[in-house]
């Protein structure tokens, strides 16, 4: 029998790098749900796009972010010029630059190398997991362990999904099925992080805007949406403070 | 430009992207209203990235009830919104999509 004071000191003290570890790869695990049939569908795409197994699966240790990809191979299908395919990436690929802002306070004591490797491992699905548990849990010393665990379990996932969607090529059935689960895995992340009203108008004209904006060339719609959705939030925010 | 020559450049561009805030914050100081704006971030990019799907799930906006991605996508919403549950979401999500599509397409002319 431990004492409640026990009990208590013990759930305040500070989790090791091993359990931050493996707490991150459980949080990230239900995630995958989504993440796999994504993989398997950017794979086929990419078999479609006469690129050679090896490229395509290289493309996903390399640029490793999904949208991006799946656009790289059409825009190869419809040979567009290395230099546009590159912009178009840059652009897709902008809504990072906003993790990282978000993530940067919580990773500011760690060393370079960390960080780099942090960066590379900074795609939607893991952002979305850990900066609700730095959100939840704050700093600590061994809170990049998390990050790491949810990132690499990402990674992996991503790497033998698009893999198998390359093996299996266009033998995939029903893609509106697969493509959905992607939708419905950011909807399990983003609702119920929805606290307050600033949040859900922040949430809500977003979304909006991001179905007004959605003829926009090379999704730049999205970041119009995004930032647009972010002074919603803010202004809601200043009026009730 | 070589295809693999396109996709390094590509990935090191989407990996500058990633790194750009982690890097600055250290050589600058971000003002308070940036760092007020960032909770804002996910709700608003992944929000940003869905309802478009929800709507134009084929290229086309369909507002209707014919429209299985949008019913089932809202019935999610009410999922995640009262259990907070990702599996439960994504599956009764799934099964909706399933659900809406045979049925719709039973009455389909």
């Amino acid at each position: 029998m431990t004492e409640p004071a026990g009990e208590l000191s013990k759930a305040l003290a500070e989790k090791s790098g091993k359990q931050e570890f493996w707490q991150g790869i459980r949080d990230e695990s239900p995630i995958l749900l989504g993440v796999i049939p994504f993989g398997l569908i950017y794979g086929a795409l990419a078999v479609h796009a006469h690129l050679s197994s090896a490229a395509a699966q290289a493309m996903s240790a390399v640029i490793f972010a999904g949208s991006a990809q799946i656009i790289f191979t059409q825009l190869l299908t419809a040979g567009t010029s290395g230099l546009v395919m590159l912009v178009v990436v840059f652009v897709v690929n902008l809504r990072h630059a906003l993790y990282s802002a978000s993530v940067a306070p919580y990773v500011r004591s760690l060393s370079t190398a960390w960080k780099l490797l942090l960066a590379y491992l900074l795609t939607d699905e893991a952002y979305a997991v850990v900066i609700s548990h730095y959100r939840r849990e704050g700093v600590s010393a061994s809170r990049h362990w998390y990050f790491l665990g949810a990132g690499l379990t990402l990674w992996t996932a991503w790497q033998i999904s698009s893999g198998l969607g390359i093996f299996i090529g266009a033998s995939l059935p029903n893609s509106a099925m697969l493509s959905f689960v992607l939708p419905l895995t950011f909807i399990a992340l983003v609702v119920p992080s929805i606290r307050d009203r600033a949040g859900l108008a922040a949430a809500v004209i977003a979304g909006l805007v991001g179905v007004l904006a959605i003829n926009f060339p090379f999704k730049t719609g999205l970041l119009d949406a995004a930032l647009i959705g972010i002074l919603a939030g803010m202004a809601i925010e200043g009026r009730h403070s | 430009m070589n295809l693999w020559l396109t996709m390094i450049a590509a990935g090191l561009a989407t990996f500058a992207t990633r790194l750009s805030f982690i890097l600055l914050i250290e050589r600058m100081k971000l003002p308070a209203w940036f760092q007020r704006s960032l909770r804002f971030v996910p709700l608003a990019v992944l929000s940003a990235i869905v309802l478009p799907e929800l709507v134009n799930p084929n290229g086309a906006l369909d507002l209707s009830l014919r429209n299985p991605q949008l019913i089932s996508g809202l019935l999610a919403i009410v999922v995640a919104w009262r259990t907070r549950n990702v599996i439960l979401t994504i599956l009764l999500g799934m099964a909706a999509l399933f659900f809406f599509q045979a049925l719709i397409g039973h009455f389909a002319p």
